[in-house]
C-alpha cells in the first residue's frame, strides 16, 4: 500500500512539475508573439507622423520656393498614395516612392539659401531626418523581435508547445530591393 | 534580448543573495561580540536587516530625484533641444523600451552621461551640455543608447540596491571597529569567557573583509554591466564606430577637465555614468573599478567587423582580451543572427553642425537662466532677458516685432480655461503670427490660406480662417 501511495505521489508530483513547465513556456511564446504585434503597431506608429510632416514642409517650402510646382506635387501626390495604400506589398511601395519624391524635393531646396537658413524649415528638416531614422529603427526592432520569436518556436523544447498551440512564424519586413533601391540616400 | 535581461535580472538576484547573506553572517558575528552570546548574534543578524531595510526603503523612495538634483540636471522639452529628444526617441524604439525616459541636461563642459531609474516605465537620461557640443548625430546616438540600455537591462535598479548592500555592509564594519577603540574595556570586565573571544575575532576578521569582499563583487559585476550595454548600444544603433569615437572624445576630454567636476558628488554617481568621471587614465583598471578601461571598451567596438550583433561583440571581445564577457544566454539566443552594420550617416557640412550644436548647447543654459527665446521668420532667434520690460521687441535684421511672452503673469488655469478649439482669422496675405492659448507662437506662411493646424505644446487645433 505504502509504496503504491509512495509512487503515486511521485507521478503527481512529476506531473505538476512538467505542467508547470509547459506554462511558463507557453507564456514566453505569448509575450514574444505579442512583442511582435506591438513592434509592427509601431512602424505604423512612424509612417503616419511622416504623413503628417509632410504638409507642414510643403508649405513651408511653397513660401519661398512656390514656383517649384511639380516636385511639390510630387510630394503632396505621393503622400496621398502612400496614406490610402492597403496591406504590406502595396504599402512598402508607396512609401518608397514617397521617400524618392522627398529626395528630390530637398536637392530642389539647395538652390534656396533663404530656405536653408528658416529656423522652421531647419526643425523641419531636422523632424524629417529623425522621422525617416524611426522608420528604420521600427523596421530593425520589428526583425529583432521576429527572430527572436521564430527561433524559440523553431528550437526544442519550446518548438513542442509551439506545435501543439499553432504558434506560426512571423515574416521578416524586407524590403524589396525595387523598393530599396528607390529610396535616395538623402544627405541633409 | 530578453535572455539577456533575464540573465542579468538572475544574476543580480544571486548577488545580492551573496551581499545579504554577508550582512546577515556580519551583523550575527558583531551582536554576538558585543553581548557574547548566541542571543547576541541573533540580534545582531536582525538589527543589520533593519538596517539594510531602511536603507533600501530611503533609497528606493524619490532615489531618482535625489540622484538628477545632486548631478544638477534639469529637465528639458523637445523645443529646447530637438535634436537630443530626437535621438532619445530613435534609441527608445530601437530598445523596444516602450515608454520614453525623461531627457534631462546637465550643466557641466565635461563631456559625460547617465540614466536612472528602477523601472523601464519611469526613467531618465542625463547628459552634460559638453557632450552636446562636442558630439555629432552618430555619437551621441551611440551615448543615448548605451543609457537607454542601462535602463531596459534593470541595471539601475541593480547598481541601486547593490550600493545600498554595500552601503549597510561598511556602515556596520565601521560601528564595529570603532566601539573597539571606544568600547574596549567593558568587555574585559564582563568576562563571558571563550565564546565571547571567538566571536570577537571572527567579527574583526569579517569587518575588515566584509566592505573589501562586497566592494569587489560590486565593481566586478557593474563593469560587466557596462560591456553588456556597450554590446547592446551596437545593437541598437547597428553603428559601433559611433559610440566608439563617442567614448574618445568623453575620455579625452575627462584626462583635461577632470577639476571641474564637483568632487563630492562626482565620487558618490561615478559608476552611474557612462565613463567614471574621477579616472585619471583611460588605461587603469583595477579591481576597484566601477567601469571597465575605456581604452578596452574603445578597442572591442573597433574591432566589430562586419556586424553589429551580440555575437559580433562576443568575438570582438576575445579578439582584444582573449577571453568571452557576455553571459552564454545572450550568444545563444542569438546564435545563427547576422546583424548587418550601417554606414555612417552624411552630415551635409560639419563644420556647419558643430556651430548648430554649440548654439543649442548655449541656448538650453541660457533657457535655465531665465531668458527668453523667440525665434524670428528670418531666420535670426532673439534672446531676452526674462525681466525685460518692453511689450515686445524688434528683429535687429529684418525689424519685424515681436511680442514678448510673459511667463510669469501667465497662470497655468488660464491656459486650461481657454476653449478647446481656436480659431485665427488671417491678417492679410502674407506671413502671419499669433499666439496659442497656452502662449506658444505660430508662423503661418503665405501660402497657407486657410486649414486647420494642431499647436505642438497643448494639442489644441487651430482653425485658420482667411
Amino acid at each position: 500500500m505504502l509504496p503504491m501511495m509512495i509512487g503515486l505521489g511521485v507521478i503527481f508530483v512529476l506531473f505538476l512539475a512538467v505542467a508547470g513547465w509547459a506554462i511558463g513556456i507557453y507564456n514566453g511564446l505569448v509575450r514574444l508573439r505579442n512583442q511582435v504585434k506591438n513592434a509592427w503597431a509601431q512602424i505604423d506608429v512612424q509612417l503616419k507622423r511622416r504623413h503628417d510632416l509632410i504638409p507642414n514642409l510643403v508649405e513651408t517650402v511653397k513660401g519661398y520656393a512656390g514656383h517649384e510646382k511639380s516636385t511639390l506635387q510630387g510630394v503632396t501626390e505621393a503622400r496621398a498614395k502612400a496614406v490610402s495604400a492597403e496591406g504590406v506589398g502595396p504599402q512598402s511601395a508607396a512609401e518608397g516612392e514617397l521617400s524618392a519624391a522627398l529626395g528630390r524635393l530637398m536637392v530642389v531646396v539647395e538652390q534656396y539659401p533663404d530656405l536653408k537658413a528658416n529656423q522652421n524649415f531647419l526643425g523641419l528638416q531636422e523632424e524629417l531626418t529623425s522621422t525617416e531614422n524611426k522608420i528604420g529603427f521600427s523596421r530593425q526592432h520589428y526583425n529583432d523581435s521576429v527572430m527572436t520569436y521564430n527561433t524559440r518556436t523553431q528550437m526544442f523544447p519550446a518548438n513542442i508547445i509551439a506545435g501543439m498551440f499553432n504558434f506560426k512564424q512571423e515574416e521578416f519586413f524586407e524590403l524589396s530591393d525595387e523598393a530599396e533601391r528607390a529610396v535616395p540616400k538623402v544627405s541633409f | 534580448m530578453w535572455e539577456a535581461i533575464q540573465s542579468n535580472i538572475r544574476r543580480s538576484r544571486a548577488i545580492v543573495v551573496v551581499m545579504a547573506m554577508l550582512l546577515v553572517v556580519m551583523g550575527a558575528l558583531v551582536g554576538g561580540a558585543w553581548i557574547g552570546n548566541l542571543e547576541g548574534a541573533l540580534v545582531g543578524a536582525v538589527a543589520a536587516l533593519m538596517l539594510w531595510l531602511i536603507l533600501l526603503l530611503v533609497s528606493m523612495s524619490g532615489g531618482d530625484q535625489l540622484i538628477l538634483m545632486s548631478a544638477g540636471a534639469k529637465r528639458i522639452e523637445k523645443e529646447d533641444a530637438p535634436l537630443l529628444w530626437n535621438v532619445v526617441e530613435e534609441m527608445t524604439i530601437a530598445s523596444g523600451l516602450g515608454t520614453m525616459p525623461s531627457v534631462y541636461v546637465i550643466d557641466n563642459d565635461m563631456p559625460n552621461a547617465f540614466a536612472t531609474g528602477r523601472k523601464p516605465e519611469k526613467s531618465a537620461v542625463a547628459v552634460t551640455t559638453g557632450l552636446l557640443r562636442r558630439l555629432n548625430r552618430d555619437e551621441l546616438q551611440g551615448v543615448v543608447a548605451h543609457e537607454i540600455a542601462h535602463i531596459k537591462n534593470y541595471d539601475i535598479r541593480f547598481l541601486t540596491t547593490a550600493t545600498v548592500m554595500v552601503g549597510a555592509i561598511v556602515i556596520i564594519a565601521d560601528i564595529f571597529l570603532r566601539s573597539l577603540w571606544y568600547g574596549g574595556g567593558r568587555r574585559r570586565g564582563g568576562g563571558k569567557g571563550e565564546g565571547q573571544a571567538i566571536f570577537l575575532i571572527l567579527a574583526l576578521v569579517m569587518a575588515i573583509l566584509a566592505p573589501l569582499f562586497a566592494n569587489m563583487l560590486y565593481y566586478a559585476v557593474s563593469r560587466k554591466r557596462e560591456y553588456l550595454a556597450d554590446a547592446s548600444a551596437a545593437r541598437y544603433t547597428r553603428y559601433p564606430p559611433g559610440l566608439a569615437s563617442a567614448l574618445r572624445k568623453i575620455s579625452g576630454s575627462a584626462q583635461g577637465q577632470r577639476k571641474q567636476t564637483k568632487q563630492s558628488t562626482a565620487r558618490a554617481l561615478a559608476p552611474m555614468y557612462i565613463v567614471n568621471p574621477l579616472q585619471l587614465s583611460a588605461r587603469g583598471g583595477s579591481l576597484f573599478s566601477t567601469h571597465p578601461p575605456t581604452e578596452k571598451r574603445i578597442a572591442v567596438l573597433e574591432a566589430m567587423s562586419g556586424g553589429a550583433g551580440w555575437l559580433d561583440y562576443e568575438n570582438a571581445f576575445k579578439e582584444v582580451t582573449g577571453k568571452g564577457c557576455l553571459p552564454s544566454s545572450v550568444t545563444r539566443a542569438g546564435a545563427g543572427e547576422t546583424v548587418a552594420m550601417r554606414e555612417a550617416s552624411v552630415e551635409a557640412d560639419p563644420k556647419q553642425s558643430a556651430v548648430e550644436r554649440a548654439r543649442v548647447a548655449t541656448d538650453i543654459l541660457d533657457r535655465f537662466a531665465g531668458m527668453l527665446l523667440i525665434p524670428c521668420l528670418c531666420g535670426v532667434r532673439i534672446k531676452a532677458p526674462a525681466g525685460a520690460r518692453h511689450q515686445s521687441l524688434k528683429c535687429p535684421k529684418c525689424g519685424r516685432s515681436h511680442a514678448i511672452p510673459r511667463a510669469g503673469e501667465q497662470p497655468a488655469e488660464s491656459a486650461a480655461e481657454a476653449p478647446k478649439t481656436l480659431t485665427h482669422k488671417r491678417q492679410g496675405t502674407g506671413w502671419d503670427s499669433f499666439e496659442c492659448a497656452c502662449g506658444r507662437a505660430h508662423q503661418i506662411s503665405p501660402a497657407m490660406k486657410s486649414g486647420r493646424i494642431t499647436c505642438p505644446r497643448c494639442k489644441r487645433k487651430i482653425e485658420i480662417t482667411a
